[in-house]
């Protein structure tokens, strides 16, 4: 049995410990806002928060968040997260959409440690979310613009 | 009955001294003066320093590299303020406590701690006499005496990562205790540095 705690929730899953968070997270508890994009942590789709923390949820092992905080792209609350959300919006960030949830979380979790990042910071934190539509001038953006925001 | 337990007796002796292309202490007895034989010990965990195990996460700029033949990182990452990644994309992004095995093949490495190893710890293309002057200065080494040395070197479990490195990659030559037995033998022959 692991126990442990989704956007708030508490969940006790019987399930073999070595079951990645990612397909716990999409087949068991039906949030599928978190995407499958290389299963090897290339690419970041499957990003989410553990503990606060970015995490790839394809190698995270469901035995890794027992008694811990598992937050998702649905559950994701606070300035910051408003901030970015109202700024990919503005200036239209995704195009297919896959990879976004997962830069999302990247980029809130750099807000919430840098407040107003350099163009250097930005690329540093968002280089293992990968765009297959190529959207990283948009992604850059509309950080800059989040910041901002936050900054008042 | 002479030969056969002399026979069991080179038997047993052998795993102390050689394992997998690494030397025990006993190999360097015949190495009469005291000083030639605290370096000849020293350059034989030098095959344990300059391993890739070692070497990849003691970059001596930049980010770390990975795999047996060192290419950069990937994804690209960075050493970042606390030698742990960039803010955003920390190591325990991807890293956790231990190996975990990919779906097809190979694996992510892990364990608790994992993080770059200080930049006054720089190791990748520096050589054996450089990094036995850093190993032993206090400044440099993260205040370590030679007995703690030998502790880390022997009992540290990031060390000993380095002879169990999941799927894909290859093991640090020998084992942690065959290096921990070469680090005491080189501290207790006075700690000399190579030339």
């Amino acid at each position: 049995m692991t126990s442990f705690r989704v956007n708030g929730r508490d969940h006790d899953l019987d399930i073999d410990p070595d079951t990645p968070l990612l397909w716990v997270l999409r087949d068991e508890l039906h949030l599928t806002g978190t995407k499958f994009g290389c299963g090897i942590a290339q690419c970041g789709a499957c990003t989410v928060m553990l503990d606060g923390m970015p995490r790839r949820a394809c190698v995270t092992p469901i035995s890794m968040v027992e008694g811990r905080e598992v937050t998702t792209i649905e559950g994701m609350e606070g300035p910051e997260t408003e901030a970015v959300r109202a700024a990919w919006t503005a200036i239209d960030v995704p195009q297919c959409g896959w990879c976004q949830s997962g830069q999302i979380m990247s980029a809130v979790a750099l807000l919430q440690a840098v407040s107003a990042p350099s163009d250097e910071d930005i690329d540093n934190a968002m280089a293992g979310n990968v765009c297959r539509c190529a959207t990283y001038i948009r992604i850059r953006q509309a950080i800059h613009d989040a910041a901002k925001v936050l900054e008042g | 009955m002479r030969a056969p337990f002399a026979a069991v007796l080179a038997l047993v002796a052998m795993p102390a001294v050689a394992q997998d292309g690494l030397s025990g202490p006993d190999a360097f007895a015949g190495v009469s003066d005291q000083s030639q034989r605290s370096v000849a010990l020293f350059e034989e965990m030098g095959k344990v320093l300059t391993h890739p195990r070692c070497l990849n996460c003691h970059p001596v700029k930049g980010g770390p590299t990975q795999g047996d033949d060192m290419h950069p990182h990937s994804p690209p990452v960075v050493r970042g303020d606390a030698d742990f990644g960039a803010a955003g994309m920390t190591c325990n992004t991807c890293h956790g406590d231990k190996n975990i095995r990919l779906t097809g093949h190979g694996s992510i490495p892990g364990h608790e701690p994992w993080m770059l190893a200080p930049v006054s710890m720089g190791w990748a293309g520096v050589g054996l006499a450089e990094i036995c002057a850093q190993i032993k200065d206090p400044e440099r080494n993260g205040g370590k005496s030679l007995e703690d040395l030998f502790e880390h070197n022997a009992h540290d479990g990031l060390v000993g990562w380095g002879w169990d490195p999941g799927e894909g990659r290859t093991p640090a030559p020998g084992s942690q205790e065959l290096f921990g037995a070469l680090t005491r033998a080189w501290i207790d022959t006075g700690a000399v540095c190579p030339g």
